[in-house]
C-alpha cells in the first residue's frame, strides 16, 4: 500500500516516536562540563538539531513536537528531571515551543543539500536551526519579563558559543549518519544531470523512482 | 535503573478527581488573565487562591520544592534586575504573575495522571484530523516513546561505560553509537507494528 502521497508509515512513527524519547534521555544524560564553557551546557538542544538533520525536516519537526508533547503531560524529561505544562510557560519556555521550527529549518537545509552534504553545510544547516528558536524565545523572554525587546535579544550572546559548539557536533553526527545510515531519500530522480544546480523543495514525493 | 514515573502526585483530593480537562481550560484562563492583569491585589489574590489549591490537593512542600526551584532562582534573578531597572512595583508584578502561571501550571501536573493529560490530548488534536494529524497516530508515538526512554537511557549508560573503559571522553563518540542504535531500534519497531495491523494514516488497532 504504498501511496503516493507523503504520508506517515509505520516505520515514520517509530523513528518519530524514538527520536523524540532520545531527545528525552538526552535531558536525563548528566552534563558532562566543557571545560571552556562557563554557562549550564544541556546537549538537549543537541537532539533537536539532530532530529532535524537526521530524520529530516518533516519527521524531526514531529519527533521535537511529541517531545514536547511529553514535557507538556508532566515527564520530568527536561533537564533537571523536571516537566509539565509549567515548564511550557516560564521565561524561557519561548525556545521549547520552537524546537520543531529549529528541527525543521535544519532538516529542510540537510534535504535540500543532501547529494553534495559536507561537515561544513551540515554545520550551517545545524546554526540555522539553533538561530531559528532566537527570535520567539526573545520575545517571550521579553513578555515573561518586562525586559525590552531590545534587551531580551541581547540574550543570544549567551546562547550562541553553546550552540556553535553544539553544532559542530550535530554536524560532524550528521554527515557520519549520512553515509552509514542514510535515512533520507535523495531528492527526486529525474534531475538527473548533476549540472542541474536549481534547488528542489526536497520534502514532497517520497515516490520510488 | 531510570524511573520514569512523571510529575504526577497521586492523591485523592477534589483536585484530583477533577477531570483533566476542566482543568487544562482553568489553567488556560488564569494564565490568560495573569499576563493581561497587572494589578498587584489581584494577582496577589491568585496566589493565595492558588496557595490553597495546593493545600487542598494535599501536596507536600518537597515536591512543590522540586517542581519550582529552577523557577524560583530566574524570577528571583529577574525580580532584582527589574527592581533596579523599573522600580519595586514593576518587579512584584512580575515575580507574582510568574510565580501564578507556574505555579498553577505545576498544580495542574501535579494533581493530573499522565495518561488523562494524553487521552485530553488527542481529543484536543481530533479536529486537526483534516489536515492530516491523527489523534490515534499520536496516542501510539506517545505510547512508544514512553516504552523506549528507559531502553535508550540504558543503552547510553552501556555506551558511556564502554566510553569510560576505553578512556575515551568524546561526546560525538557517545552520540553517533546512540544515534545508530536508536534508528536500528526503530527499523525493528516499524516492522513490528506494520505486522500488526498499523495502518499508514489510518486508524489504531489494539
Amino acid at each position: 500500500m504504498a501511496d503516493r502521497h507523503p504520508r506517515t508509515t509505520a516505520k515514520d512513527v517509530a523513528l518519530i516516536a524514538l527520536f523524540a524519547a532520545f531527545i528525552c534521555v538526552l535531558g536525563l544524560t548528566p552534563r558532562i562540563a566543557l571545560p571552556f564553557l562557563p554557562t549550564p551546557f544541556t546537549i538537549q538542544t543537541l537532539g533537536v538539531l539532530l532530529a532535524g538533520g537526521v530524520l529530516g525536516a518533516h519527521r524531526g519537526a514531529w519527533a521535537t513536537a511529541l517531545f514536547l508533547v511529553l514535557v507538556a503531560v508532566g515527564l520530568p524529561v527536561l533537564p533537571g528531571g523536571v516537566g509539565g505544562i509549567g515548564m511550557l510557560a516560564g521565561p524561557t519556555a519561548g525556545f521549547l515551543w520552537t524546537y520543531p521550527a529549529g528541527a525543521w529549518v535544519t532538516g529542510m537545509l540537510v534535504e535540500r543539500w543532501w547529494r553534495k552534504l559536507s561537515w561544513l553545510r551540515g554545520f550551517v544547516a545545524a546554526v540555522a536551526g539553533s538561530v531559528a528558536v532566537y527570535p520567539l524565545g526573545h520575545a517571550w523572554i521579553a513578555v515573561t519579563t518586562g525586559m525590552s525587546a531590545t534587551t531580551a535579544s541581547w540574550s543570544w550572546v549567551v546562547y550562541l558559543p553553546g550552540d556553535l559548539i553544539k553544532s559542530a557536533l550535530a554536524a560532524s553526527v550528521i554527515v557520519t549518519m549520512k553515509r552509514a545510515y542514510p535515512l533520507l531519500d535523495p531528492p527526486p530522480a529525474p534531475t538527473a544531470p548533476a549540472s542541474r544546480n536549481e534547488p528542489r523543495p526536497a520534502g514532497g514525493a517520497k515516490a520510488a523512482p | 535503573m531510570i524511573a520514569l514515573a512523571g510529575v504526577y502526585h497521586p492523591g485523592s483530593s477534589a483536585l484530583h478527581r477533577c477531570p483533566a480537562g476542566i482543568k487544562l481550560f482553568v489553567l488556560c484562563v488564569v494564565g490568560t488573565t495573569a499576563m493581561i492583569v497587572g494589578s498587584l491585589p489581584v494577582l496577589g489574590a491568585g496566589i493565595v487562591l492558588l496557595a490553597v489549591g495546593y493545600a487542598i490537593a494535599r501536596i507536600e512542600p518537597r515536591a512543590i520544592w522540586r517542581l519550582s526551584r529552577a523557577l524560583l532562582v530566574v524570577v528571583a534573578i529577574i525580580a532584582v534586575i527589574q527592581a533596579l531597572v523599573s522600580g519595586l512595583t514593576a518587579a512584584l508584578v512580575l515575580a507574582a504573575r510568574l510565580l501564578l502561571l507556574v505555579g498553577a501550571a505545576n498544580l495542574l501536573t501535579l494533581t493530573t495522571p499522565t495518561s488523562a493529560l494524553i487521552d485530553v490530548i488527542e481529543r484536543v488534536l481530533g479536529p486537526l484530523r483534516r489536515f492530516g494529524v491523527d489523534p490515534g497516530q499520536v496516542g501510539i508515538a506517545v505510547a512508544l516513546t514512553l516504552r523506549f526512554i528507559p531502553v535508550i537511557a540504558t543503552q547510553a549508560a552501556r555506551i558511556r561505560e564502554a566510553q569510560a573503559a576505553r578512556g575515551v571522553r568524546s561526546y560525538r563518540s557517545f552520540l553517533l553509537p546512540l544515534v545508530i542504535s536508536t534508528v536500528r531500534m526503530a527499523d525493528g519497531v516499524g516492522e513490528a507494528l506494520t505486522v500488526r495491523g498499523f495502518q499508514a494514516g489510518g486508524a489504531r488497532h489494539g
